[in-house]
């Protein structure tokens, strides 16, 4: 039997190798979405339960397991990020451009950086992706279950309520 | 278009104060954490278990005759 028809099949052996092919990769697309390691390696495992105990659903025969963990590992993130959202900052030790000459300082950045925070969840994961990682908007769309135009509204949606944020902290952005 | 543009405006903003993740590699396996997670959820009872046992309990409370009857049926 093939590994993903023993994995449907609930064979703890075959999860544990899909488990170890797929575990970077989980990780790499959470932690671009959480910004932080220890959170991230948490809602791998988190993703891989969620995985284990949904195996009777996944179609070995038509199924992509890849395709099918983003984006399982997409609502993992987006549900930390709804329950997360008041409580946590975003992680302090980010790199940040720190220039003299830089446009934006520091109080200003933390402004910035309080408007993203306050994003609802499923604009802070799309404006994350798109705006700050750069990733596809088809890629975006895929991996969070919804359409590529879709993506595009909420990344729009994302824009005029951080300018909105923004003007109100009292930085300004212009409207185009 | 105009959409592009202010796009482009917020990402460069929004670059400024928050820089992508650069360092994006899964330093330990995480199995054993897995495996923790897997026995966790399999000892646990669920609570519709709890809520039938509870229930039990009160009836046989209520009716200590319904136990012999109980027991021949067991």
């Amino acid at each position: 039997m093939e590994l993903l028809e023993r994995f449907a099949a609930g064979d703890l052996e075959a999860f544990e190798t899909l488990f170890r092919q797929h575990q970077k990769e989980v990780y790499a697309w959470i932690v671009r979405i959480v910004r932080d390691s220890g959170i991230a390696e948490d809602l791998t495992v988190e993703t891989f339960w969620r995985i284990y105990r949904a195996r009777q659903r996944f179609d070995p025969a038509a199924g992509n397991f890849r395709a099918w963990a983003r984006r399982i590992a997409t609502n993992a993130a987006l549900d930390h990020l709804r329950h997360a959202r008041r409580e946590t900052e975003l992680p302090e030790d980010l790199p940040c451009v720190a220039s003299e000459d830089s446009a934006v300082r520091g109080e200003t950045r933390e402004r910035i950086r309080q408007a993203f925070r306050e994003l609802p969840a499923k604009y802070r994961l799309v404006a994350t992706l798109a705006l700050i990682e750069e990733e596809p908007y088809n890629s975006i769309a895929d991996a969070a279950g919804i359409s590529a135009a879709l993506v595009k509204v909420r990344v729009f949606r994302a824009v005029r309520m951080l300018r909105k944020k923004l003007n109100s902290f009292g930085v300004e952005v212009a409207a185009k | 278009m105009i959409n592009e543009e202010n796009n482009k405006e917020m990402k460069e903003l929004l670059k400024q104060a928050i820089t992508p993740v650069k360092d994006t590699e899964l330093r330990r396996d995480l199995w054993p954490q897995m495996l923790r997670k897997l026995d966790q959820q399999h000892s646990r009872v669920p609570w519709f278990d709890w809520a039938l046992a509870a229930i039990l309990s009160a009836i046989l409370f209520l009716f200590p005759g319904a136990i012999p009857a109980l027991l021949y049926h067991l």
